[in-house]
């Protein structure tokens, strides 16, 4: 099989050549992901990031098992399936038993990416995809979280990683409440510092957010990165929180708490954002991120879940084809009146 | 004769494995899709199901020169509802705790394509004998479809089989697969799986033939 | 589609009266067929059910021996075997020397994915709960089906009072006696049998207040 293929290119001009390719994005990607996920390791240890390396596994030999043999080491050398692992391990509880991280990271590709005819053609984020099979396969696990820690106990793995494949897990016995479950439950707030520095507990890579900042940042100097849905998002959220905030303080947050707890940040900078599943064109991506912001706020004020920004990336991810057809931009010459 | 006996058993056959109404026709996913969260539930669907279309399969088969063509639908509907509605009754009789697990879907077997579908395409212009054999393949597939589906979810979803544990009480059971979601995934992987199955099989197929050809 | 014209070939020209004749007399013989089936069936089908619901009523009433239906009508309790569609009935519960132990009130209310209907036992002289029982329930299996698969917490209703009202709260935390333990993540399924006991209760109670004072003085 030929690997050159001549194209036919239908695009008007300006025809620019851009030396940049997906591998090179998805390192891109992968770098800025890098402190955020030091960061979980430093607060969660070893267990961490056995975690991540299962997940990673599982996405990685699934991309392989069901690559047709010619192309195989191409399609793994371009880092999509090391991206989505990644991704998919940040946002899973540290305390995970590896065989589900494992499980999830193959259902990541296979349910979320290989199914719908592989790169480029799925509807939702495949990351997220598997992280929604994991939470409706394995609930509890999902749901118990462990207390952060200092690096001190780096190399203390969590008993619960351990557990032998398709065998219950034996939970530690201390389970933390995360900073959004606390305040949808008990109604407590968590100091502005702790989560910004990401000192609470969480998912691996959803806990410092202003490290994902940082890494949302060197994206967008990289221009790998459409700046209106994180922008979207965020200041959606805050906008909509602030109207909660103020109707009843009790019960809903302010809007730096909601920007910055659970996964908001990692989602509208690395999973929002994949160009895949998001719309193409400027409008219809800032309708996709405010749907996102909106979502966001209403499954957390008002779901069963205290966190809510799995579904909305989602749902917001199947409204993208809808949202592409009606927002194309006008062909020149046509669909004015004149007057 | 020999050669009778032979198309019987092929009309039996082929709704085993060729036209299998799931796996191949792809027909009566209602019931498919919503009962099969164990292997107990997906044999009694299975049998309520084999018991209706043999029965009416039967029934409209003999009766098939006085039905009118006009209303031959409705009388087949006549004829399947009356079937199901004696199903419904006798299994809540006797077997009450399944027949709650099943609730809405025992009556709902009226609307299962596949059953109305045999009636039109095969029963009503065929002889009883050719019809019962088609009926009893036909429903046969349907059965082991239901069960291989229930078996693997209620494996799964439960770590049982049968409702006998199959890995002990640690075991961790996979929640999605009870729920609805886990009927589609798993019913995709098994359509995914016979196809690939078939795409193995036309390929050796056409391989020998290539062989052959170059072996003369 | 060809098999099917030739037989009808040759009658082309049915009247309508040979088809409502057709139509008429599938229909009879199947509604003679199902009449049939029906009553052959339906003592065992009776039988059952009001077996399962004497077996949920002795559950949740330990130490009963013997139950009655009672029906509420014109603001009365009555005893009564003849139950009309849309009656109102709770049981009695005595024991081995025939006196009234307690009730049990049926009670009815959407839970997290669909209605959850239950039974729970009643002792009108110390306001106390005795057991629940769950009749019925679509809660998510692994979580919210914990609600009758988890005997710790079904043994939360055991003697539990609701003065002034059942409270759900977080497991572990349980101090008084009109609290339960719920399930950790199945909170809103804990939180539905709570709601529909106490919504039970604010029907029941008063009733049966009434019915058990004239007893007393007699």
């Amino acid at each position: 099989m030929k690997l050159k293929e001549h194209r036919l290119k239908l695009q008007a001009a300006p025809l620019l050549k851009q030396s940049m390719t997906t591998g090179q994005t998805m390192r891109d990607v992968l770098l800025a992901l890098l402190p955020a996920t030091l960061a979980g390791l430093w607060y969660f240890g070893l267990g961490a990031l056995l975690v991540l390396i299962a997940s990673i596994a599982g996405a990685m030999l699934t991309e392989w098992l069901f690559s047709p043999a010619e192309s195989r080491m191409q399609r793994l050398s371009d880092n999509t399936a090391l991206l989505t692992g990644l991704l998919l391990g940040l946002t899973l509880p540290p305390a995970l038993p590896l065989w589900m991280a494992f499980i999830g990271g193959a259902a990541s590709i296979g349910l979320g990416k290989l199914i719908w005819g592989g790169m480029g053609q799925n509807l939702f984020n495949p990351a997220l995809v598997g992280r929604a099979f994991l939470l409706a396969t394995f609930p509890i696990a999902m749901t118990t979280w462990s207390p952060q820690s200092g690096p001190t106990e780096f190399f203390q793995i969590y008993a619960s990683n351990l557990a032998a494949p398709f065998m219950q897990s034996v939970y530690d016995g201390i389970s933390a409440a995360t900073p959004l479950g606390l305040m949808k439950f008990e109604q407590q707030s968590t100091g502005l510092w702790a989560l910004v520095s990401g000192n609470t507990s969480g998912c691996i890579g959803e806990t410092s957010g202003l490290l994902l900042l940082l890494g949302g940042l060197y994206l967008l100097l990289r221009r790998d990165l459409d700046w209106r849905i994180p922008a979207g998002i965020l200041g959606t959220v805050a906008l909509f929180s602030t109207t909660l905030y103020i109707v009843d303080s009790t019960h809903y947050p302010g809007p730096l708490f909601s920007v910055f707890s659970g996964g908001l940040l990692l989602g509208a900078i690395f999973m929002a954002t994949d160009p895949v599943t998001s719309p193409l064109t400027p409008r219809g991506t800032w309708i996709f991120a405010v749907g996102i912001g909106v979502l966001v706020v209403l499954i957390r004020a008002y779901g069963g879940f205290p966190e809510g920004v799995m579904y909305a990336i989602l749902l917001m991810n199947a409204a993208t084809p809808l949202i592409d057809r009606y927002t194309q931009p006008r062909v020149f010459g046509k669909g004015i009146k004149n007057p | 004769m020999a050669k009778r006996k032979e198309d019987l058993q092929q009309e039996f056959i082929k709704g085993l494995w060729r036209d299998n109404p799931v796996f191949v026709q792809v027909l009566g996913m209602c019931p498919m899709l919503a009962v099969t969260n164990s292997a107990v539930n997906a044999l009694a669907m299975g049998a309520a199901t084999f018991f209706v279309l043999v029965g009416s399969s039967f029934l409209v088969s003999s009766l098939r020169r006085w039905i009118p063509k006009q209303v031959r639908i409705s009388t087949y509907i006549i004829i399947i509802a009356t079937f199901v509605t004696v199903t419904d009754f006798t299994l809540e009789a006797l077997v009450p705790k399944i027949h709650k697990e099943l609730g809405a879907f025992i009556p709902l077997i009226v609307v299962n394509c596949m059953i109305l579908g045999r009636q039109e395409a095969f029963a009503s212009r065929n002889s009883v004998r050719m019809a019962v054999m088609d009926a009893l393949g036909m429903a046969a597939g349907f059965l082991f479809a239901l069960l291989s589906l229930g078996a693997v979810r209620e494996i799964l979803g439960e770590g049982k089989l049968f409702g006998v544990s199959l890995f002990g009480p640690n075991f961790e059971p996979w929640v999605i697969m009870i729920l609805p979601p886990g009927g589609f995934l798993t019913l995709g992987l098994i359509l995914l799986f016979f196809s690939w199955i078939k795409q193995r099989k036309q390929r050796l197929e056409q391989r020998l033939a290539q062989l052959e050809s170059e072996a003369r | 589609m060809s098999s099917s014209q030739n037989i009808n070939v040759g009658k082309r020209d049915l009247g309508s009266a040979k088809l409502v004749t057709t139509l008429s007399f599938a229909g009879l013989l199947s509604g003679l067929i199902i009449v049939l089936a029906y009553e052959s069936t339906l003592p065992t089908i009776t039988a059952h059910k009001a077996m399962v619901m004497k077996e949920a009523v002795f559950k949740v009433l330990p130490g009963v021996n013997r139950m009655q239906r009672l029906v509420y009508r014109n603001g009365m309790l009555a005893a009564s075997e003849q139950v009309r569609k849309d009656d109102e009935v709770i049981f009695s519960g005595y024991d081995a020397s025939g006196r009234l132990v307690g009730y049990a009130i049926a009670g009815a209310g959407p839970g997290f994915q669909d209605t959850i209907r239950l039974l729970y036992g009643y002792i009108p002289e110390t306001r106390e709960i005795t057991g629940m029982e769950i009749l019925e329930s679509r809660e998510t299996p692994g979580l919210g089906d914990k609600i009758y698969k988890d005997p710790a917490f079904v043994a939360n209703f055991d003697s539990l009072s609701i003065d002034p009202e059942i409270r759900a709260v977080k497991k572990g935390k349980r101090s008084a006696a009109n609290e339960i333990d719920a399930i950790t993540g199945a909170t809103i399924s804990s939180k539905a049998v709570v709601r529909i006991i106490n919504e039970a209760n604010r029907l029941w109670l008063l009733r049966i207040e009434q019915a058990v004072k004239p007893e007393g003085k007699g």
